[in-house]
């Protein structure tokens, strides 16, 4: 494993105020593997997953392994919640309950994360992730995370 | 895809799936995904610990969509098993409780069981263990839809 030349907190503090995101995503060996990073697009900040053949679940249709998008909308909760809120490790995941809604293409997929309630040990996260459409989400989900306190 | 169905012989059900579960689905490869049994209504999937599925660098713990991978590779294997073919399916929903920190270093496991299989729906419980399924890392609870060509 890779270890971060910085503490994660110290990162975290620094990515929130320079707004670099790949230095965050890139320290997390599973984003990067995944190919998951935060983007801020027209102002907004998203996730997005770059397509790569790994991804695929069903080889014949061809479209995205249903765990890939759930590793998405995980990923996007817990990056809203280090980049939003000042909670200084890595959200740990109590819950979470994934709807699939259609099936991914093999191309990349975008997520946004909304954070529905915040109290001083635990988060409630709202996610939705699509393709070419926002309007015609491809997963949703609903987690609960467990916070550190700063 | 065409529904196929699957031998009687258990060995040579595990084989067949094994390589289906591998060959069908990358992201199952790309993860060292090992299908390790599969029974009348059930499979068993493990996933060797690696270092990149590590989601946080300062516990060595792995990420959350990795174990949500595992589970949905295992209850969909168990719904092809419950339903003695290889079958197009569909993940409908998957609920996931975290019960407690998976160690870093060793392999998770996961024994889904599908219980319930209707015309076109199949509900599915999973648990996830690092040797002792007594103290289980995490349970869930899904259902998949068989789909039409």
């Amino acid at each position: 494993m890779s270890t971060p030349s910085l503490p994660l907190a110290d990162l975290v503090r620094q990515v929130r105020q320079s707004r670099e995101y790949p230095r965050l995503t890139d320290a997390i060996p599973y984003t990067r593997f995944m190919g998951i990073g935060v983007e801020n697009l027209a102002g907004e900040m998203l996730c997005r997953m770059r397509y790569a053949p790994h991804l695929i679940g069903n080889s014949i249709l061809p479209a995205l392994h249903g765990g890939t998008l759930g590793a998405l909308l995980e990923s996007s909760a817990i990056f809203e919640l280090l980049l939003k809120t000042d909670t200084e490790r890595v959200p740990k995941v109590i819950s979470t309950t994934v709807d699939f809604l259609r099936s991914g293409k093999a191309q990349d997929t975008f997520a946004k994360a909304f954070i529905t309630r915040q109290g001083r040990r635990v988060a409630n996260v709202r996610v939705e992730a699509w393709q070419d459409d926002r309007t015609r989400p491809i997963a949703s989900s609903h987690a609960l995370f467990l916070l550190s306190e700063p | 895809m065409s529904d196929f169905s699957l031998p009687s012989d258990t060995a040579e059900r595990r084989e067949k799936l094994s390589i289906l579960f591998t060959e069908a689905v990358p992201h199952n490869h790309a993860l060292g995904l090992r299908l390790e049994e599969v029974g009348a209504t059930d499979a068993t999937v493990v996933m060797p610990y690696a270092d990149m599925l590590v989601g946080n660098p300062e516990t060595g713990v792995v990420a959350g969509g990795a174990v949500t991978t595992l589970i949905d590779a295992a209850s969909g294997t168990a719904v092809m098993a419950a339903l003695n073919a290889f079958a197009a399916i569909v993940t409908l929903d998957l609920r996931i409780d975290y019960l407690r920190p998976a160690r870093p270093g060793l392999p998770l496991t996961a024994r889904a069981e599908c219980y319930k299989v209707t015309r076109l729906v199949a509900f599915v419980r999973a648990l996830v263990h690092q040797g002792d399924p007594a103290m289980p890392v995490a349970s869930s609870q899904g259902t998949f839809m068989r789909v039409e060509d």
